[in-house]
């Protein structure tokens, strides 16, 4: 009966092919072709008007990595960008967390009016949300700065930790509460030994919907921050656009995934770690 | 002195009086159990006690002191919840440990106790297990053990079986009583099932509407319930409608129409003339073909009109002369005769003349 080759399956096997074979194609076309085509350019020559040098007369080789590793420039901007991206994560965290447990212990009919208002935001461009932010930081003599991109970077960053973490703390059980409460547990020791805890998991993926994308941001830090204030995300967009230097744009934005991908690896395994101690 | 006492304590939600002038007094090292129909306010009673909810009048004692402006994490009481309410992201060891370490005791007290506790509920290799690694009966267990662990001046217990299957439920029942027995602490137990309650208490207060309808020993319950909600509470009952012909301190003498003198058991309060119930438990029942002459005091004919073979018992409602029907409980002691008498089948209904209550309502 749970053999998966019974012929009774089989019209679900089918049906499990055809719904997910839309998203996979989407996928192969859309991420993997490009994911292997900027890995390719990344050993290439760059072209004389930019672009990719033709094949025959290049020829591949190693130079962007050389190029980007030979200058410690690079690590340093790859360095200054974790930490952009981390001081981002712990500041949503610290502003979402609050605002996140409230809307969840709210009565049920508000609830859903104050998720609205988390997301109301998007509802306007983004470019529109960050020129507002010129305009704001601009008489506080803040603009053009580290501060101006963190401000930034947390504003519209906020609602991804915000609504993970919400959708966890909505979930929790009132009774485990009244139990901790019950056995001599004081408001904070509720706090710290039942809800953070098992708000865990919201927080690991609200981190990484905040850490992913503002490490690869280039946006906010082009129109809030100084000329100082280059990140990973405006190196990769100026090696294209500006310097046309395709091969070290793939290289650098090569070097980013695997980065991210690092950084997703450890959080997976942290996750599981905790969650299999005995 | 009452360990526990309760009283005159109202509370209100809203327009609605969920408890009104309840006084009660409950004893240390008893199993005290609140019984009733859902909505009677026995759950409000027992989250009173706890701290979760405020009465708006009167005042609930513990050990002689008030209790009114002490936070429920500040009182030496803990609760069993309906739903267990175990921690997911603690085992078994850790959930157990809990109160412990709210209290504050040392690293090595911890786990010594904790084992012991385990041994005491039979879960001494489930200590490292996760909450959802559990089945039913041990996660009542370890919720059991988590109350129990800290010795709390009482134990509350929130229709802790609910959510058990009967053959469970009942295990669970024989090990409750004996928990409770080996640990002496006390335990407020809340529950709206009737045999549980006769079953697990030393004292039983039934409720109605967030009043105590009437509050004793399981036995006396059971034998002299004071009012027809109480007598049809608790198991099962036949009422039949009686008139008072004379009453002494022997007995009473009633009067049941189209059939004639009933002799009941004396009742304080009972006049001549007054009307009123008189409440007969099936089991004191007994059928006889009309051939065998019977000898006890009330004795009527009546006809069987359906039976209901329980495998150990078989019940039957059988019709009076004057059409009242009844229900009579008969033991199936003798093998491979299960029942003795078919439908249509005329019998001799009779029982002692010290069974059943006289209700005045």
């Amino acid at each position: 009966m749970r053999a998966p080759t019974s012929p009774a399956r089989a019209p679900e096997r089918l049906t499990r092919w055809l719904v997910t074979l839309p998203p996979t194609l989407f996928l192969v076309v859309f991420f993997l072709v490009p994911a292997v085509i900027m890995a390719a350019a990344s050993f290439r020559q760059p072209g004389e008007f930019g672009g990719l040098a033709p094949l025959a007369q290049g020829g591949l080789g190693l130079e962007a990595y050389r190029f980007v590793f030979e200058d410690v420039i690079y690590a340093w901007i790859l360095a200054k960008s974790f930490a952009v991206a981390g001081l981002t994560t712990a500041l949503c965290l610290l502003l979402a967390y609050p605002l996140a447990l409230l809307i969840a212990r709210s009565p049920r009919r508000r609830r859903n009016l104050l998720v609205l208002l988390v997301i109301l935001p998007f509802a306007s461009n983004l470019l529109i949300r960050v020129y507002a932010w010129i305009i704001i930081l601009g008489p506080l003599n803040l603009l053009y700065s580290p501060v101006a991109v963190i401000a930034g970077m947390v504003y519209v960053h906020l609602p991804f930790m915000i609504l993970p973490l919400y959708t966890n703390l909505e979930k929790h059980d009132p009774a485990l509460l009244e139990a901790a409460q019950d056995l001599g547990a004081g408001t904070w020791t509720r706090f710290r030994r039942v809800t953070l805890p098992l708000s865990l998991p919201g927080i690991l993926s609200g981190s990484a919907l905040v850490f992913i994308p503002v490490l690869g941001m280039f946006a906010i830090p082009e129109l809030l921050g100084g000329t100082g204030d280059l990140l990973i995300g405006n190196l990769i967009k100026e090696q294209f656009l500006d310097n046309r230097d395709w091969p070290l744009g793939a290289t650098l934005s090569l070097l980013l995934t695997v980065a991210v991908l690092a950084v997703a690896a450890i959080t997976a395994g942290f996750a599981r770690r905790r969650k299999e101690a005995p | 002195m009452a360990l526990l006492e309760i009283r005159n304590v109202t509370k209100r939600f809203g327009s609605l009086e969920a408890v009104k002038e309840v006084s009660i007094a409950i004893e240390a090292g008893e199993f005290f159990t609140l019984l009733g129909p859902s909505g009677c306010g026995k759950t409000t009673i027992l989250r009173m006690i706890a701290g979760f909810d405020a009465p708006d009048e009167g005042e609930l004692f513990l050990d002689g002191r008030p209790l009114s402006g002490i936070p429920p994490e500040k009182r030496p009481v803990h609760t069993v919840f309906q739903s267990y309410a175990l921690f997911p992201h603690l085992t078994v060891a850790g959930n157990i440990a809990f109160p412990l370490e709210m209290a504050g005791k040392s690293r090595d007290e911890i786990r010594r106790r904790v084992n012991e506790t385990l041994a005491l509920v039979h879960l001494e290799d489930k200590g490292g297990a996760y909450p959802d690694e559990l089945s039913g009966g041990q996660k009542q267990r370890v919720a059991l053990a988590r109350g129990l662990v800290n010795r709390p001046r009482l134990l509350l217990l929130d229709e802790p079986l609910g959510a058990l299957d009967a053959k469970l439920r009942e295990r669970m029942q024989v090990e409750l009583i004996a928990l409770q027995r080996e640990v002496g602490v006390t335990f407020v137990f809340v529950t709206h099932a009737q045999q549980e309650a006769l079953a697990l208490s030393h004292r039983i207060a039934v409720m109605k509407e967030g009043r105590v309808e009437q509050l004793d020993v399981p036995e006396v319950l059971y034998s002299s319930p004071r009012n027809r909600f109480v007598a049809n509470f608790i198991g099962t009952i036949n009422l039949i409608d009686v008139e008072v012909r004379e009453a002494s301190r022997q007995g009473l003498r009633l009067a049941a129409a189209g059939l004639g003198e009933i002799a009941a058991p004396p009742q304080a309060g009972a006049t001549a003339g007054a009307r009123g119930t008189l409440a007969l438990r099936p089991e004191h029942i007994r059928l006889s073909p009309p051939s065998e002459k019977p000898e006890l005091k009330n004795h009527f004919a009546g006809t069987i009109r359906e039976y209901l073979y329980l495998g150990d018992v078989t019940v039957y409602k059988v019709a009076l002369d004057n059409e009242v029907l009844l229900e009579a409980l008969a033991t199936n002691g003798a093998p491979g005769r299960a029942r003795f008498h078919e439908i249509g089948d005329r019998v001799n209904v009779a029982w002692r003349h010290d069974a059943g209550a006289y209700l005045a309502s």
